[in-house]
């Protein structure tokens, strides 16, 4: 085991899965030399070449297209997108053609793209460098959704879906990227997509959230204790295919749900959730279920901190809940 | 059902193909991409993408190159020509009777598919815009499959997902198109990319447009990179002059398109798309270029679209058919083709006759059998969107048969 923190994680996770397997590129703007601009592909280049350590022209459609192409030929692409906002010039290739090509191609050409995008606010980044765009996503036919919140889940979860054969968004909490740091098995341990993680078990109210917000929901876990509140926590981990089984049976044992994002609040990811839950569980419901989201707003700068869920809205929410 | 002239399966002229005895002295190319023994390829980088190779004229004129050209080798692009006009003559009349939802045919277009397609070697992998078939059928793409599509029944591979004219043959390396417009071509650069990155070597993609897609964000990434990462493909660019309504000049304000591949650094080439013989030289010359490592090629195709865009479009209510007409008339690829196979005593008009008679028989045999196939199976609404069903789409399966039952 060693200490590292999320880009170190993904940086692991990549060596080790260009050195083990050929078909493994990785493109993208400054991924190569540079390394990154958030250092993730640190020494690819340098290990691999500049044939598997791609440095593309700066044009996020060009990246995902090109991507595709390599993935119909048999390769195992991982592009980068340098930052989430930046997603949308190759929004047409994800959800016309990445997701679509296993199906209309009746299984002929699968088309096993990871992509690796930093997302998420609290870095002083404005508009576009901050923004959550998983629900959009999330929304597509053929595409799975991946966040991590961990190193270690970082790490587990990319190896995963870098063995799997099709399209993957991977979405990185870069408010995390370095300040989350644990315990990272340095060899070949993957973690298992479509799972939750029950983080905290508790009988009061269930906290659900992913990637960056799951430091948020902890932290008011945290403070409903000292108040007597025992929450369960549970990071999602996996949006598509998401973990309902986990879910229901947490809000089966408590009875209330609280779920939180930092993407805005209508359509989003919470709302899902939100509707899963009530259909399968609503005799269980002791009170309405709480989201605690950013605002149907652009993502703002000087006050992205009162636009962002903190811990004690989150505890706001879950007092609702006890006391509706 | 017997194919037409295929790569895989064995046309008159392919074992002369395979043995690397034709084309190579009937353009003076070797296999490493000399440039072909024309006045045209003299020329300087501007020069070629302003002026047009011509092999064959609409006088029937033909280069000297086209002497070498072996009867069986001209022969199988004739043959593969009139089996693109002879399925899509079907297949408008079966749109217009209500047996089959829609269609985009190549009429017009058939020298620019087939020439191109012949082009190619069966290792090497084409992606198609909407006018392509032709090329994936001439390359061995089953007619079965072709069909099978169309009508979207149970024999179809993509089982009835897509409308007509989107069909997917894996053994041939045919990706299967999409409608949106030049999406595709960035793919073509990255399959051709990966064929560098895999080392092989000795291998290409080919990729195709219309003069619509060039407008497109997609055209501008793929000739970027395809420039950048000098990969081994081939883009070519079907200029039949109108996307739907919109023509030429209102597409583009460049001179021609070909100068637009030359703004990427990529050598591009203006070829008569009329000329059978003018497409297969070019396009074997750039193909083999790629495949030796000596980079991407684009090359601009310039036709028309004597028909409308698709079964679903009037061309009279927005251009001056009689511009058309010419077209249809003075310029048309196949009577350009049989003109020059005539005179040659490569075809005689009985040996023609036979065999427009017997792909008409090829295509009615066809849609016979499909027609006449069963739908696709429910339960293949929800399989190949992930290689296993997730829960989620499994309980949605559930749901839709239980409301079925």
């Amino acid at each position: 085991m060693a200490t590292m923190n999320i880009i170190q994680a993904v940086n692991s996770a990549l060596h080790i899965e260009m050195a083990r397997e050929s078909k493994v590129v990785v493109l993208g703007e400054d991924v190569g030399k540079f390394g990154g601009v958030f250092r993730a592909t640190s020494g690819l280049y340098d290990q691999f070449g500049p044939d598997r350590v791609i440095d593309t022209p700066l044009a996020e459609g060009g990246i995902i297209g090109s991507a595709i192409g390599m993935a119909l030929y048999g390769m195992r692409p991982v592009p980068e997108i340098q930052f989430a906002d930046f997603i949308f010039p190759a929004f047409d290739q994800i959800v016309n053609e990445l997701a679509k090509f296993r199906y209309r191609s009746g299984g002929q050409y699968p088309c096993p793209v990871v992509i690796r995008t930093p997302y998420g606010g609290g870095i002083r980044g404005g508009h576009y460098h901050s923004q959550s765009p998983e629900s959009m996503f999330a929304h597509v036919a053929g595409l799975q959704v991946v966040i991590p919140s961990t190193p270690a889940d970082a790490k587990g979860l990319l190896l995963s879906c870098l063995r799997q054969n099709d399209p993957v968004l991977f979405m990185e909490p870069k408010r995390i990227y370095r300040a989350a740091r644990g315990e990272v098995d340095e060899g070949d341990t993957t973690i298992p997509l479509g799972k939750a993680n029950v983080v905290r078990e508790g009988e009061h109210c269930t906290l659900i959230a992913y990637g960056a917000m799951l430091s948020v929901i902890e932290e008011a876990a945290n403070k409903a204790a000292e108040q007597g509140i025992r929450c369960e926590v549970i990071d999602l981990r996996t949006l598509v295919p998401f973990d309902v089984e986990t879910l229901i049976a947490s809000v089966k044992k408590t009875g209330r749900a609280v779920v939180v994002h930092e993407a805005p609040r209508t359509c989003g990811y919470g709302a899902e959730l939100v509707a899963s839950i009530c259909e399968r569980a609503m005799e269980y419901l002791e009170a309405p279920i709480q989201r605690v989201t950013g605002f149907d707003t652009p993502f703002p700068y000087v006050l992205e901190h009162e636009y962002l869920p903190n811990a004690d809205r989150v505890l706001g929410a879950v007092r609702e809940t006890l006391e509706w | 059902m017997s194919g037409g002239p295929s790569v895989r399966a064995g046309p008159e002229g392919a074992a002369e193909r395979a043995a690397g005895t034709s084309g190579d002295s009937a353009q003076g190319a070797g296999r490493r991409g000399r440039p072909p023994a024309h006045p045209y390829f003299a020329g300087t980088d501007e020069e070629k993408a302003r002026g047009l190779f011509q092999l064959v004229g609409e006088d029937g004129a033909a280069h000297p190159l086209v002497d070498a050209m072996p009867r069986a080798l001209a022969r199988d692009l004739y043959r593969g020509m009139v089996r693109i006009r002879v399925i899509d003559a079907r297949m408008m009349a079966l749109q217009r009777q209500g047996r089959i939802g829609f269609y985009g045919e190549a009429l017009g277009q058939e020298a620019a598919v087939v020439g191109s397609a012949a082009a190619t070697q069966p290792e090497d992998w084409l992606v198609p815009a909407l006018r392509e078939a032709g090329a994936g059928l001439y390359r061995g793409m089953p007619l079965d499959a072709y069909v099978a599509q169309i009508f979207g029944n149970d024999r179809d591979v993509s089982r009835g997902r897509q409308m007509p004219c989107h069909p997917c043959d894996r053994d041939t390396n045919y990706v299967v198109m999409s409608s949106c417009v030049a999406s595709q071509i960035p793919h073509a650069v990255g399959i051709a990319h990966a064929m560098t990155v895999e080392g092989r070597g000795g291998r290409m993609c080919i990729g195709y447009m219309g003069d619509g897609g060039t407008s497109t964000s997609d055209f501008h990434a793929a000739l970027n990179f395809a420039g950048v990462l000098q990969a081994p493909v081939v883009l070519a660019c079907q200029n039949n002059q109108w996307a739907i309504s919109t023509p030429g000049e209102a597409q583009t304000a460049a001179e021609t398109i070909a100068l637009k591949g030359l703004g990427y650094g990529l050598e591009s080439l203006r070829v008569d798309g009329n000329d059978v013989m003018a497409v297969y030289v070019a396009t074997r010359y750039a193909a083999q270029k790629a495949r030796a490592g000596g980079g991407p090629t684009f090359l601009e195709f310039l036709t028309y679209r004597v028909s409308a865009h698709s079964s679903s479009d009037d061309p009279s209510r927005y251009r001056d058919e009689t511009i058309t007409e010419a077209w249809r008339t003075r310029r048309d690829p196949i009577q350009r083709a049989r003109a020059l196979l005539e005179g040659r005593g490569w075809l005689s008009p009985s040996e023609d006759d036979a065999l427009w008679a017997e792909l008409e028989e090829e295509i009615r045999a066809a849609v016979g059998v499909h027609e006449r196939a069963g739908q696709p199976a429910l339960d293949s609404l929800f399989e190949d969107v992930y290689e296993q069903p997730t829960w989620l789409l499994r309980e949605q399966r559930e749901l839709l048969n239980a409301k079925g039952a």
